[in-house]
C-alpha cells in the first residue's frame, strides 16, 4: 500500500492551483452573474494543457492518467463549478468517449485540436424523453450513400452554446434501438442542419451553459462514426462509468471550499460573547464534512487508482459519483447554516456553492441511476440480474 | 379531543385557499425573477382583510385565532413563501407585538392602519447581533420628551415596504427597549435590498437610524420591556413560520406528484418506481407530523397555554421538512429540477432561509433544550 501521490501528480496540482487561486478565483463570482463562461479563462486553460490532461501525449495530451484528471477537477471544482462543468464534460465524457473507442484515424483528426483547447467538446444523450432512461433515445440517423443525415433533438447538453464538436449517440437501427442499434457520430457546429439552443436558465451553474441541440437532416460523412456502428450505447455507457470517478473527484473540492470558508468564518465571528467555534453545535458540523471528506478523498483517489491500472472499477465509479455530490451538498449546506444569513446573501460566495453543487446528485446520471448502477454490480455478484 | 376543523375555520380555509390559487400562484414566478414584492398580491390581500386577520375587531381587524391564521400562512405558502412570510412578519412579529405591548392610545393610533394593510416591521438583528441579540449595539438615548435612536439593523424583513417598525434598541449596558418608529422620517435610511438565494420577493433592508427621534410615547411596553417583546414576537413569528413551511411543504409534494405522474421512462410513469414512492411517503408522513405540531401549538396559543416550546418545535420541524420535501421532489424531477422553468427550484431556495430566519437551527434546538432540561431542573445557557 501506499497512499501518496508521484511528483508528478504534486506538481501537477501545484500548477492547477496557482492558476485558480491567481486566474479563475478573481472570476469566479463574475463567471456567475453574467451567467457566461469567460474565454481568457478558457484560452490560459488551453496553454496551460488542461484541456487534455488525462489524454495520452500521443493525441497532444498530458498523460496524466485518470489521477491527474481526478486532482484537475478536485482543484477546479474547489473554485469556479461552473468552469469544472465545462471541463468535465468537454475531457471527462466528450472526448473520453472518443479516447475510449474511436479509431486511431478519428483521434488524429479530432484529439489534438480537443487536448488544446482550440476546439470545445460536448456530449449528446439526453433527449427529452430520454433521461434516466437513456436507452429511450429517438435521435434517429439515417443511412444515405456515403454519409448519415441526423434528425432529432439533444437535450440538457453541457457546453451545448460553446461546442465546436459534439459526440451524438443516434439510432442507426431503429428495429434494434439502444440495444445494438445505436451510434455515436462526431459532430461539427458549422454543420448545415445543426443549431444549438440558447442557454437554458438553471438554479446553479450559470456559468457553464446547458442547451438543446437541434439536428435537422445533418449530413455526417461515415468517417465520423466513433467506434463500432451499432455499439455506441456500449460506449457511452462505458465513458459515464468512467465520468463518474472524476465527477466525485469534483465534489472533494466543493466540500472542502465549504469546510475551509466555515473555519474562516468561525474563528472570528463572535456570538454570546466568544468566537462561535466553541459552540459543539458548529464544532459538530465541522467534523462531520472533515469526516465526510476524508472517506470521500480516499474513495476517489483509490477508484482513480484502480482505472489507471486497469482493474475493474464500475460499482466504485458509481460509489463515487453517489457519495461525492451527497457529500457535496452536506457539506455546503452546513457551511451555509453555519454563516446563517451572509450565507444566504447573493453578494456572499456560499449561496453560489450551495446553488452550483445540487445538480451533482442528478446530472450524469441521477443517484438514483447510481444506486442502481451500484445495486446491479453487487447483485450480479451473487447471480441475480435486475432491469431499472 | 377533537382534531377538526371548526365551520368558521373550515370556511376561512376555503377562502384563503380559493385566494392563494387564484392570485398568488400566477405571480409566484414573476415575483422570484422580478425580486420584487408582489405589490398588488398584497394590496388584494388588504383588500380581503388579510393583513389584519389576527388584529381584534375593535381595531379593524378580522379577530381571528392563531389556528386560522395558521391556515391563511399555510394557504399562501402553497403557491410562494416570499408572500406568504411578508404576512407573517406583519402580522405576528409587528401588529400582535403591538398589540400584545402597546397602550389603548398606540393601539388606536396604529392597528387599525395595519389591519388596513399598511405593513409592519420589527427591527432585531444587528451586523454583530444574530442568533444573540443581547449583542445589539443600536442604542436609545433619552432626551427631553423623546428618544434618540441609533445605529445599523440588518435583515430587517418588510424593511422599506413598512410604514411602521418597531426597533429594538439598548436603552443601557443592560437593558433593551422597544421602539415604534414611524418610517417617514428623514433619520431613518433605507439600505438596498440584499440579493439572497430564495425568498426574492421578501423586501429585506438594512435600516440605518441616525440619532432618529422618537417621541417619548412611542415607547413599547414599560422601559426595558425590549427582551420580552422580542421573546414573545419570535415565539409568534416561529409558530407562522412553521405554517409556511407546512405549506412550502404541500407546495413541493404536490409539484413532485404531478411530475412524477406526468414523466415516463422505461416505458411507464415515473410514478411507478420505488425509490420515487419511498420519497413521497416520506415526505407525506413529515408533512402530516408537522401539521399536526403545527396546529398543536396553535391550539395552545388560542387557549391561552404556553405555547413557545411547541412554537419553536414545530419551526425547527417545519424548516427541516419543508428542506427534505423540496430536495426530494427536487430530485424526482431530475434534470427539470434544476432549471429555473419549474417552481420546483424556486421553493428548493426559498425554504433554505426557514432553517436561518426567526432563529437558526442551532438556536432553536438550544431553545428547545433549555426548555426540557430545565423541566429537569438543569439550567443552560449557548
Amino acid at each position: 500500500m501506499d497512499f501518496t501521490f508521484s511528483p508528478e501528480h504534486i506538481a501537477l496540482r501545484r500548477m492547477i492551483r496557482e492558476f485558480c487561486e491567481e486566474e479563475l478565483r478573481p472570476r469566479a463570482k463574475t463567471l456567475d452573474r453574467e451567467g457566461r463562461p469567460d474565454p481568457e479563462v478558457l484560452r490560459l486553460m488551453g496553454e496551460a494543457g488542461f484541456f487534455g490532461v488525462p489524454f495520452s501525449q500521443d493525441y497532444g495530451g498530458m498523460g496524466a492518467g485518470e489521477t491527474g484528471y481526478c486532482i484537475l477537477m478536485e482543484e477546479l471544482n474547489r473554485v469556479c463549478p461552473s468552469t469544472a462543468t465545462i471541463i468535465g464534460a468537454h475531457i471527462g465524457i466528450a472526448a473520453m468517449s472518443m479516447y475510449l473507442d474511436g479509431s486511431p484515424a478519428i483521434k488524429q483528426k479530432y484529439l489534438p485540436d480537443i487536448c488544446a483547447g482550440k476546439k470545445i467538446a460536448a456530449f449528446g444523450l439526453t433527449e427529452p424523453n430520454a433521461g434516466s432512461d437513456a436507452a429511450g433515445i429517438q435521435l434517429r440517423a439515417t443511412l444515405e450513400g456515403d454519409s448519415y443525415f441526423l434528425d432529432g433533438q439533444k437535450m440538457w447538453i453541457t457546453n451545448g452554446p460553446l461546442a465546436d464538436v459534439i459526440m451524438v449517440l443516434a439510432v442507426t437501427d431503429p428495429a434494434l434501438g439502444a440495444r445494438g442499434g445505436a451510434t455515436v457520430f462526431v459532430v461539427e457546429k458549422e454543420w448545415s442542419g445543426f443549431k444549438p439552443g440558447k442557454p437554458e436558465k438553471k438554479m446553479g451553474l450559470h456559468g457553464s451553459p446547458t442547451s438543446v441541440l437541434n439536428f435537422d437532416e445533418v449530413r455526417v460523412p461515415k468517417d465520423n462514426i466513433v467506434g463500432q456502428t451499432g455499439l455506441g450505447f456500449v460506449t457511452f455507457m462505458k465513458t459515464l462509468d468512467i465520468g463518474r470517478v472524476s465527477l466525485g473527484a469534483a465534489t472533494i473540492g466543493g466540500s472542502q471550499a465549504a469546510l475551509d470558508a466555515s473555519l474562516r468564518w468561525v474563528k472570528h465571528r463572535t456570538q454570546f460573547g466568544r468566537p462561535i467555534a466553541n459552540m459543539q453545535s458548529i464544532q459538530f458540523m465541522l467534523a462531520d464534512m472533515a469526516a465526510e471528506i476524508e472517506a470521500l478523498r480516499s474513495l476517489v483517489y483509490r477508484t482513480a487508482w484502480l482505472v489507471d491500472t486497469g482493474r475493474p472499477f464500475v460499482k466504485e465509479a458509481g460509489i463515487c459519483k453517489l457519495l461525492g455530490s451527497e457529500t457535496a451538498s452536506r457539506c455546503i449546506d452546513r457551511a451555509v447554516q453555519i454563516h446563517g444569513a451572509l450565507g444566504l446573501s447573493r453578494d456572499y460566495h456560499l449561496e453560489r456553492g450551495w446553488r452550483d453543487a445540487r445538480i451533482g446528485e442528478i446530472f450524469e446520471g441521477t443517484n438514483e441511476i447510481q444506486r442502481i448502477v451500484i445495486a446491479s454490480e453487487l447483485l450480479q455478484e451473487v447471480g441475480v440480474r435486475i432491469r431499472p | 379531543m377533537d382534531f377538526s376543523l371548526n365551520d368558521e375555520q373550515l370556511m376561512f380555509r376555503d377562502l384563503f385557499r380559493d385566494f392563494a390559487e387564484k392570485e398568488v400562484a400566477k405571480v409566484a414566478e414573476h415575483t422570484d425573477k422580478s425580486e420584487e414584492p408582489p405589490l398588488a398580491v398584497l394590496r388584494k390581500a388588504a383588500a380581503q382583510g388579510f393583513l389584519g386577520a389576527t388584529i381584534p375587531e375593535a381595531y379593524g381587524g378580522a379577530g381571528l385565532d392563531q389556528l386560522t391564521f395558521a391556515l391563511l400562512i399555510e394557504e399562501l405558502a402553497k403557491h410562494c413563501l416570499s408572500t406568504a412570510v411578508t404576512v407573517a412578519v406583519h402580522t405576528s412579529l409587528s401588529a400582535m407585538t403591538l398589540l400584545e405591548f402597546g397602550t389603548e392610545e398606540q393601539k388606536q393610533k396604529y392597528l387599525p392602519f395595519m389591519a388596513s394593510g399598511e405593513l409592519g416591521a420589527l427591527a432585531i438583528t444587528e451586523p454583530e447581533a444574530g442568533s444573540d441579540p443581547g449583542a445589539m449595539q443600536t442604542t436609545a438615548s433619552r432626551v427631553e420628551g423623546a428618544y434618540h435612536l441609533d445605529g445599523v439593523k440588518s435583515w430587517v424583513t418588510n424593511g422599506a415596504l413598512a410604514k411602521i417598525i418597531l426597533v429594538v434598541a439598548r436603552t443601557d449596558a443592560q437593558q433593551l427597549g422597544a421602539f415604534i418608529v414611524e418610517k417617514d422620517s428623514p433619520f431613518v435610511a433605507v439600505g438596498y435590498r440584499e440579493p439572497t438565494l430564495g425568498l426574492r420577493g421578501l423586501d429585506i433592508r438594512t435600516l440605518y437610524l441616525d440619532e432618529a427621534p422618537v417621541p417619548a410615547e412611542n415607547l413599547l411596553g414599560e422601559l426595558n420591556a425590549g427582551r420580552e417583546v422580542v421573546r414573545r414576537a419570535t415565539q409568534r413569528l416561529r409558530l407562522a413560520l412553521a405554517a409556511a413551511a407546512l405549506g412550502a411543504a404541500e407546495g413541493a409534494l404536490a409539484l413532485g406528484i404531478t411530475f412524477a405522474a406526468e414523466r415516463k421512462q422505461f416505458g411507464i410513469q415515473i410514478a411507478h418506481k420505488q425509490a420515487l414512492q419511498n420519497y413521497i411517503a416520506d415526505c407525506s408522513v413529515d408533512i402530516e407530523s408537522l401539521r399536526h405540531l403545527v396546529q398543536y401549538a396553535a391550539w395552545l396559543a388560542d387557549t391561552g397555554q404556553d405555547y413557545g416550546r411547541y412554537a419553536n418545535m414545530a419551526k425547527y420541524l417545519g424548516a427541516r421538512v419543508a428542506k427534505d420535501a423540496a430536495n426530494k421532489m427536487l430530485q424526482i424531477h431530475g434534470g427539470y429540477g434544476f432549471s429555473d422553468e419549474y417552481a420546483i427550484s424556486r421553493i428548493y431556495r426559498d425554504v433554505r432561509a426557514l432553517r436561518v430566519m426567526g432563529g437558526t437551527d442551532e438556536v432553536q434546538r438550544f431553545g428547545i433544550a433549555q426548555d426540557v432540561l430545565g423541566d429537569k431542573g438543569i439550567q443552560i445557557t449557548p
